[in-house]
């Protein structure tokens, strides 16, 4: 019961990473590539690491798997903080560099 | 289950190899920056996955742990290095200049 929940998750995490790499390779800007990736990108790494974790309590809830479960959750809880704090910094790195949006009349890639 | 380990690794290291597309041919510097992120999150799924296939998970969690610290720290210190700098757009004088020396 567990394994299908986490293969569950794991495919769904893999399916929001396509997404983000899709949107990373075919938006037409810098800024609406950061917005597919940084939202892509956390939410496939909050779902695939979250069914690594409960695929690491597989083997029953013994204290070792638990504290080993616990650290996953903790790499997940830090990418939730983290990611979004850096496609922050680098949109504002943008904005004042000067880089212009792209708009649909102006055109500029 | 190992079998699904590792196939799930080859199909995140295949998207890493098309997040690199972005990273070689981007436009600016920051789509360099955002790109090199994206690989930096996969690869702490990829890290995970390999301490599931060889069976020694809680080695590789406090290695998954370390790379998404630096990932972090490298992004937020690129970005704080190219925020005062004009030469991050195609087409401006820098690299006019340099195409002009080439």
């Amino acid at each position: 019961m567990i394994t299908v929940l986490s293969i569950l998750l794991f495919l769904a995490g893999v399916f929001f990473f396509f997404t983000a790499t899709v949107g990373l390779l075919r938006m037409p800007d810098f800024y609406c590539r950061m917005q597919a990736t940084g939202k892509g990108d956390t939410l496939g790494a909050f779902l695939t690491i979250t069914g690594l974790a409960l695929y690491n309590l597989n083997h029953g809830f013994t204290l070792a798997a638990v504290l080993v479960s616990l650290k996953i959750m903790f790499i997940v809880v830090f990418i939730f903080v983290a990611n979004p704090t850096a496609t922050h910094a680098i949109a504002k790195a943008g904005m004042d560099c000067g880089v212009e949006p792209w708009t649909k009349e102006g055109g500029n890639t | 289950m190992e079998n699904f380990f590792i196939g799930a690794g080859l199909a995140l290291g295949f998207l890493t190899l098309l997040c690199l597309y972005r990273a070689i041919v981007g436009p600016t510097v920051l789509d360099r920056i955002v790109s090199i992120g994206v690989i930096g999150t996969k690869t702490t799924v990829i890290l995970l996955l390999m301490g599931f296939i060889y069976g020694r998970a809680d080695m590789f969690v406090d290695i998954a742990l370390a790379y998404a610290l630096l990932n972090f720290l490298a992004t937020i210190s690129a970005a704080k290095f190219f925020r005062t700098r004009k030469s991050i757009q195609p087409g401006h004088k820098y690299f006019k200049e340099r195409e002009g020396r080439e």
